[in-house]
């Protein structure tokens, strides 16, 4: 009889758990934390704080010549709209404040420059600071355009060029960018740090949640009562789901309301693709919670398992064709791999459903997958 | 302060985090993928493209064209299209980043000297990676033009001689690696630190402490040894394994690297104590980790400059203990940082570390009472 009721789906109790566990995290003022303020925190942060799109460089400027070319260059530095020159001398000096990172890259318009613009040359260094990468190429190429349009303004003046003819190259490139044709980088940013934050709440808050019960022990209690295992882990599993749903939405309408970001698909698609994506998020979840049973182990495992690889081999930040062979191979137990294609999708270039199901299909199957594990581990970890 | 009752209570808080073997795995395992990881991964690069072809000129100039960009090392593949449609296609699934098109005049618009027009259609999502192939397929195109067929008329002239000091090949990793340092040492220390006090209090043992005969900073000061000696573990393999694995070099005194890094940790912990003070659980604790690591490493400069921050968050940036230390570290490692600058950036991180801690004490007293 009792083994009966072990297994046998009881409405009214399911329901009484439920309510139990719903209860339990909208009481914990830690959970508003992570649902609600950590998201809006993420956005705004990578809204404002993470941006790509370079501002004006701060250069310094070493001008050895006396020429009036010389200081007719330097006046176009000075007042582009790129630069902002914080420092003039000598190379020497102006190297310290690199080192100090208080300017990132100097232009020397050499001794002698006057003389070779006269016959026709003119070459100027320009010297970067290579610890910055990318500022130090952006640097480096705008610093050339300016000295190249300050040539050619010149030559126009001088006569030796008519005006127009300065640049008809055999090819010429143009360039069109679908969805996002100002290339903000918020606009991938912002969809891609929902994957974030969907992974926080179904990955970490989910194994922190059981692994406490675990360690208080009062998971044993439960165990003890007639509720099955199946639903000893949908009681768990509803609320956080919900959870994540909601802190999805909330995300998507800062995403368009608060950064401008176009949303072209349709609703239906991004719930589609979120709740398939919870699906592993919360099976891993539970999993490392069963395997550790420990709060401070589980966190440690779900930032290294969850977190890391939503961030970084999800292609969110960087380009999985890029890496390495092996990592790449890595990439594809990521769950969030699956998801960053369909949500920049969702948001920059409209339903297409013929990308969504083949990743919707892979994730429900991470998910079938974390859970048949988590449950075998739970049960043996109770017996 | 007591030598005996301090030398008890660092005992047993080392205990606390280093007795079971899994917690002993947690702290050391991951900040060592985590360096494997960032390595390989984390390039801005853009490597193995393939690319679409739609081309509809039968001329020469347009496979001129295709075999550069084939032979290009970033270039794996290209997809040859057939029309507008299966362009789209190819960009809508992410099959391709980016497609070129070929009018049907462009060889003969390249010889008769009209200039001939490469249309390029990129996969913006990626914006990024979209903007550096459209770079690659510039040069491309600027090569050829200059090059090949010398059609560049000569008259503005002069050049610029580009020297990028500190890494001239702008290595990419030079830059991850010293600043992963400063990222992993903080969350390391911060999730070390942030547990302290709240796991005592959510298992009741932090009512034992304090009728202890401990007193407040003696408990405070055993509480900091652990983050700071598992910190400066973990950065101290960073430092030996850099170098060694990555082939960065290290141009700088390490001995000033250990000057900052020792009050950089200093300045976590007390960011830490303040979190783990104000949680009541350890999952609160968590969290309210998160709530400043994340904001903390992407504020620092690391993820995007500083420069390129809005004044009122550049503000918040300067409040940050890792904008400090992820400096010196790319200044120690790459560009032989001097004495003088090390201590210019140690100084706020002396001023965090005391604000914070003081402030941690206070309410450390205070919750006691």
């Amino acid at each position: 009889m009792s083994v009966q009721i072990r297994h046998g789906l009881d409405v009214r109790r399911f329901f009484a758990l439920l309510l139990k566990e719903t209860r339990q995290i909208l009481r914990d003022p830690s959970t508003a934390l992570i649902a609600f303020v950590l998201p809006l925190v993420l956005l705004f942060l990578f809204g404002y704080g993470v941006n790509l799109d370079t501002a004006r460089t701060r250069i310094g400027l070493a001008v050895e010549d006396s020429s009036e070319a010389a200081a007719s260059l330097a006046y176009d530095f000075s007042s582009s709209l790129w630069f902002d020159v914080r420092e003039t001398g000598s190379v020497s000096g102006l190297g310290d404040s690199l080192v100090a990172g208080d300017i990132r890259g100097i232009v020397v318009i050499p001794d002698g420059f006057g003389r070779e613009v006269a016959v026709g040359g003119g070459r100027i260094q320009i010297i970067t600071d290579g610890s910055l990468p990318n500022t130090a190429s952006f640097f480096a190429a705008y610093a050339e355009g300016t000295r190249a349009a300050w040539a050619t303004r010149r030559a126009i003046l001088q006569g030796r060029l008519s005006p127009g003819s300065e640049t008809v190259p055999a090819l010429s490139v143009v360039h069109r960018f679908w969805f996002n044709p100002e290339l903000s980088s918020r606009f991938f940013l912002v969809p891609g740090s929902i994957a974030v934050v969907m992974t926080m709440i179904g990955t970490l808050l989910t194994a922190l949640v059981v692994a406490r019960e675990w360690e208080r022990g009062t998971l044993e209690g439960l165990m003890a009562t007639p509720v099955g295992m199946g639903e000893f882990i949908a009681t768990k599993v509803v609320p956080y789901f919900a959870l994540g749903l909601c802190s999805m939405t909330l995300c998507a309408l800062i995403a368009v309301f608060v950064f401008g970001v176009p949303f072209r698909g349709s609703p239906l698609a991004l719930l589609a693709i979120s709740s398939a994506f919870l699906v592993p998020a919360l099976g891993q979840g539970l999993l490392i919670s069963a395997a550790t049973k420990n709060q401070f182990v589980a966190s440690q495992i779900a930032l290294l398992t969850a977190f890391l690889p939503t961030l970084l081999l999800s292609g969110f930040l960087f380009e999985i064709s890029s890496m390495p062979r092996p990592v790449q191979i890595a990439t594809y137990i990521v769950p969030a791999r699956y998801l960053i294609a369909p949500l920049q999708t969702v948001f920059l270039a409209g339903d297409d459903w013929g990308l969504y199901l083949p990743n919707i299909a892979i994730l429900l199957g991470f998910g079938a997958l974390f859970f048949t594990t988590a449950m075998i581990v739970t049960r043996r970890r109770i017996a | 302060m007591n030598g005996v009752r301090l030398r008890a209570i660092i005992v047993k808080e080392l205990w606390a985090i280093l007795r079971d073997p899994r917690s002993r795995i947690a702290l050391l395992v991951p900040p060592i993928i985590q360096l494997l990881i960032f390595g390989f991964a984390s390039t801005l690069e853009v490597k193995n493209i393939t690319l679409g072809v739609l081309n509809r000129d039968s001329g020469y100039w347009s496979q001129e064209v295709i075999q550069r960009v084939q032979g290009s090392p970033n270039v794996t593949g290209i997809v040859v299209l057939r029309s507008e449609a299966e362009a789209r296609t190819a960009i809508d699934r992410q099959h391709v980043i980016a497609v070129l098109r070929f009018d049907s005049s462009f060889s003969a618009d390249v010889t008769s000297g009209k200039g001939g027009e490469i249309g390029t259609v990129f996969d913006g999502r990626r914006s990024n990676a979209a903007q550096i192939v459209s770079g690659y397929i510039d040069r491309i195109a600027a090569e050829i033009s200059a090059g090949v067929i010398g059609r560049y008329i000569s008259a503005p002239s002069g050049s610029s001689v580009v020297m990028n000091w500190f890494n001239q090949n702008l290595d990419y990793l030079w830059f991850t690696m010293p600043a992963l340092i400063a990222i992993v040492g903080a969350v390391t220390t911060l999730s070390v630190v942030t547990q302290s006090v709240a796991r005592e209090r959510e298992l009741g043992t932090f009512d034992q402490l304090m009728v202890s005969p401990l007193r407040v900073h003696e408990i405070l000061i055993g509480k900091m040894v652990p983050p700071v000696l598992i910190g400066a573990l973990v950065a101290t393999i960073y430092i030996i394994l850099i170098p060694l694995i990555f082939g960065v070099p290290l141009s700088g005194t390490v001995g000033l690297l250990y000057l900052a890094l020792i009050f950089y940790l200093l300045a976590l912990t007390g960011i830490g104590m303040l979190v783990s003070v104000l949680s009541g659980t350890q999952q609160q604790a968590f969290l309210g980790m998160f709530l400043v690591t994340i904001p903390a490493i992407l504020l620092s400069g690391y993820a995007s400059p500083i420069d390129n921050m809005p004044g009122w968050l550049q503000i918040i940036a300067w409040l940050n203990p890792v904008s400090y230390f992820l400096r010196v570290c790319e200044g120690v490692f790459l560009k032989a940082m001097p004495a003088q600058e090390v201590l210019a950036n140690c100084w706020p991180l002396a001023l965090i570390a005391v604000a914070t801690l003081g402030t941690a004490s206070v309410l450390f007293r205070s919750r006691m009472e």
